[in-house]
């Protein structure tokens, strides 16, 4: 008859409950998106009803985030339409002291409907991003109202939202940039089009 | 207190475990914690590092004995000669109250020690 039940896996008991085993992974809950993609706040692109999301919290000083920028580009060409991408603000202020104005800089010309224009430029020319004037004369191209971008920007109007980005970032175990998060759980991959492909479309 | 084991200082990432933990400093003060960072890297590497990430923290040297807190702890890899990535929350009765080990290559980020305080400082009801 039995009296006990399952007592059998018991530890050694030298072991401290901490140590390590190299099968951490086998249990390990990866971080989970806290904040879910809100349409009408976030910036996305590809159908708002996509099957797959992808999710980037990225820096525009950071020079991982520049190598990642082509490998977005190709996991959105070879997904389609069947993606929906979004960028998040990371901006990493201690190390990166253009982050926070770059980001500033692609949000204010997103208040005018060209935020990816914006994004996609500072990445493609990380290299200028410690000389505003060349973003600026960016915007000008882009037929944004320049005076409003500028005074948006020289008032730190959008300051708050990159700060929400952040904290709603940190909350969801973001721990460096670029952190992508594949159908809401957080990619611990290569930031490569293949695994972040792979991440996306594997049913877990 | 939030006591982070972490291999080594200088990886090769613009943000690693510590300098994230010098960004949300705010947000652990919040609940009144105190951070410390420990690793097996001697002072002077910890000082030059903590000055080139601006780290607002103290980092604790796990140089001599080696590895002899780590492994008090439960968080040291003798066969690479390194501490885990362990994080501990540590209550003001020096209890502690959560533990996390990552997996190999992977920084845990902030959001299990925030969610850790967090429940800490729920007034009891």
């Amino acid at each position: 008859m039995a009296t006990t039940t399952a007592t059998t896996r018991r530890r050694r008991a030298t072991k401290t409950p901490l140590e390590p085993t190299s099968r951490e992974i086998e249990t390990y809950d990866r971080p989970k998106l806290v904040v879910p993609v809100d349409p009408n706040r976030d910036h996305f692109q590809g159908p708002v009803k996509a099957p797959l999301t992808l999710v980037e919290y990225g820096d525009y000083q950071c020079p991982f985030c520049g190598a990642a920028y082509p490998e977005v580009k190709l996991v959105q060409k070879a997904l389609g339409p069947k993606l929906r991408f979004v960028f998040r603000n990371f901006p990493l202020t201690n190390v990166h002291e253009h982050a926070m104005l770059a980001a500033e800089t692609a949000e204010a010309a997103g208040a005018q409907g060209k935020f990816w224009e914006m994004h996609d430029f500072l990445y493609e020319h990380q290299e200028t991003i410690g000389d505003h004037t060349v973003a600026q004369g960016y915007a000008v191209m882009l037929g944004l109202d320049i005076d409003r971008f500028e005074s948006e920007i020289r008032q730190h109007v959008h300051v708050k939202r990159i700060k929400e980005d952040f904290m709603g970032g940190v909350r969801s175990g973001v721990n460096g940039t670029p952190t992508f998060y594949v159908n809401g759980l957080r990619h611990d991959g290569p930031a490569e089009a293949k695994a972040i492909i792979k991440s996306l479309t594997t049913k877990s | 207190m939030v006591l982070a084991f972490y291999p080594a200082d200088w990886s090769p990432v613009c943000t690693d475990q510590m300098s994230l933990y010098a960004m949300v400093m705010t947000e652990f003060k919040k609940f009144n914690a105190e951070v410390l960072g420990l690793s097996v890297d001697g002072i002077w590497c910890h000082l030059a590092f903590a000055k080139d990430r601006k780290l607002n923290f103290p980092l604790l040297s796990d140089f001599e004995p080696k590895g002899d807190i780590s492994r008090k702890y439960g968080a040291y890899k003798a066969n690479i000669g390194e501490s885990a990535r362990a994080l501990f929350v540590i209550d003001a009765n020096g209890i502690v109250r959560w533990s996390q080990l990552s997996p190999d290559g992977v920084n845990p980020g902030a959001d299990g020690i925030l969610a850790a305080l967090e429940q800490l400082n729920k007034p009891k009801t």
